[in-house]
């Protein structure tokens, strides 16, 4: 099908793209990547009377990474991050999680924090934000830019703390400590699809090789993307306990891909491996 | 309505669409390119893949006032002007990389982009490069020849 009509609007600075979200209230979105937008348009799921398309704004594609972590500008596409050698020095579980998100060419469009915003339950990114504890930050017509954590972005299925008005500018990956490791593991049913569940870790080892930290994130397993702290259960080379302690924190629910049983199932075998290999990699680093 | 203007296959082309005009339907019905085809819609085949700016995305999932003023290839830019069919091309008739050629323009251009940024993919990285189109008819099997085969063709140019 065919997109409904909608007035286009196409703002040249941040300042114009606030008042035009502004205005348009409840009946604006904004348009990034248009991965997601332009087929629930396509679908009709969609109809808003206003489109921001922000495209065309200066400054919002930026890319910087440092020994606190990434920060990632509203138009920098999956791929540009991906792709990054300076990223994935930074916190490579960014690049462990974007080569799982869709295909190559969907990820030359769809931007990270369009990926944020839509608020996918079975998406990466989210879990990768919620994981390291990082933030977005929003920027409101009339009102200072102010940063929302992780923990309060993800209010649901599809469903973030940006309210309409609201232009998400850039999003926060923090670091991780010294002597860590990262690893993102999924289940789908075809290569690119959104994942029936999948497991994000990161493991960090002390001194003697004893785990200090460990924690993951379940995707396809809840209404946003799931937290979990293993640390107590975590041994170094056997992750089963903490495994466990993952299966009875999700909340998976039946559809026509898979039962609630089968992926209970499944996210205790990818965070057992997940784990294990976020451990292996933090005892290399 | 929106006045815009793309370079498309090296040639300035003016369009007068509105807003919610998808590229594919701007390049097929506006100006009249029917090689790039549409299957879903929904970002899912692949098939209405082209190139912008050199590098493959969905015409279905891109309105045409976003892109006014960029440059797009599509598969009938593939081709030198003279006619003469790109190496990408020439694999895929070699070895029988398309049958009934409902997926072949997506699957061109994907591989045209594939190859100039990693000129000797292994396996592995065809798999993951074309992952991303589907094709009802040859089982992939050729289709994977063919971006090998492709390789080796552009490696053997002067
Ligand atoms: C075939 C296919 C497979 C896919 N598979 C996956 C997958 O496996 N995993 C996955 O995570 N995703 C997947 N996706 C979805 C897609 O990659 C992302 O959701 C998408 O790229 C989001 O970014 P975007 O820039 O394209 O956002 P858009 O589509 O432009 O926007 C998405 C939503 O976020 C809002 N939005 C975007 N940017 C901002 C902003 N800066 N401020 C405020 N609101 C904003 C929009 O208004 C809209 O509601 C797939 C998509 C397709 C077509
Ligand atoms: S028509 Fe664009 S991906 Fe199917
Ligand atoms: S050749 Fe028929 S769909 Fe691919």
């Amino acid at each position: 099908m065919k997109p409904p009509p909608f007035d286009y609007h196409a703002p040249r600075d941040l300042g114009s793209a606030l008042s035009a979200l502004a205005e348009a209230g409840t009946d604006g979105k904004v348009l990034a990547g248009g991965q997601s937008l332009i087929p629930m348009l396509n679908m009709r799921l969609a109809a808003p009377g206003h489109l921001i398309d922000i495209n065309r704004l200066a400054g919002l594609d930026t890319v910087t990474a440092g020994p606190d972590g990434v920060r990632v500008g509203a138009l920098a596409r999956h791929s540009r991050v991906e792709r990054s050698a300076e990223v994935a020095a930074a916190q490579p579980l960014l690049r462990q999680a974007l080569r799982q998100v869709a295909h190559p060419v969907i990820r030359n469009r769809g931007t990270v924090v369009g990926s944020l915003v839509h608020a996918d339950p079975a998406a990466e990114l989210p879990a990768v934000l919620a994981l390291l504890g990082g933030s977005v930050r929003l920027a409101r017509a009339g009102e200072r830019e102010r940063d929302v954590a992780a923990g309060e972005f993800f209010t649901g299925p599809l469903e973030s703390a940006a309210e309409p008005g609201d232009l998400a500018v850039s999003a926060f990956f923090p670091a991780s400590p010294p002597r860590s490791g990262t690893a993102f593991r999924e289940l789908a049913r075809r290569h690119g699809d959104y994942a029936l569940a999948g497991v994000a870790a990161v493991v960090s080892l002390g001194e003697a090789g004893e785990v200090v930290r460990a924690r993951v994130a379940c995707i396809g397993v809840g209404a946003v993307p799931i937290v979990v702290d293993v640390t107590s259960a975590g041994r170094p080379g056997d992750w089963a306990a903490a495994a466990r302690a993952v299966q009875d924190r999700v909340e998976p629910e039946d559809d026509i891909h898979a039962t609630a049983g089968y992926r209970r199932h499944l996210v205790g075998v990818l965070a057992e491996r997940a784990l294990g290999e976020a451990a292996r990699e933090a005892a290399d680093a | 309505m929106h006045e815009i203007t793309l370079t498309v296959n090296g040639v300035v082309r003016q369009a007068r669409v509105p807003a919610r005009r998808l590229l594919s339907d701007c390049l097929r019905h506006d100006l009249g390119l029917t090689g790039t085809h549409v299957g879903c819609e929904h970002g899912v085949c692949g098939c209405c893949t082209i190139l912008l700016d050199g590098e493959p995305v969905r015409s279905c999932l891109t309105f045409a006032v976003t892109v006014d003023g960029r440059e797009i290839t599509t598969v009938e830019g593939l081709a030198g002007p003279d006619g003469a069919l790109s190496p990408v091309q020439r694999a895929f008739a070699e070895c029988h990389g398309l049958q009934c050629g409902f997926c072949t323009p997506g699957f061109l251009c994907t591989a045209t982009a594939l190859l100039r940024e990693n000129p000797a993919p292994t396996e592995e990285e065809v798999l993951e490069g074309i992952s991303g189109n589907l094709c009802r008819c040859t089982g992939y099997q050729n289709i994977v020849k063919s971006v090998h085969r492709a390789a080796e063709l552009i490696a053997e140019e002067p």
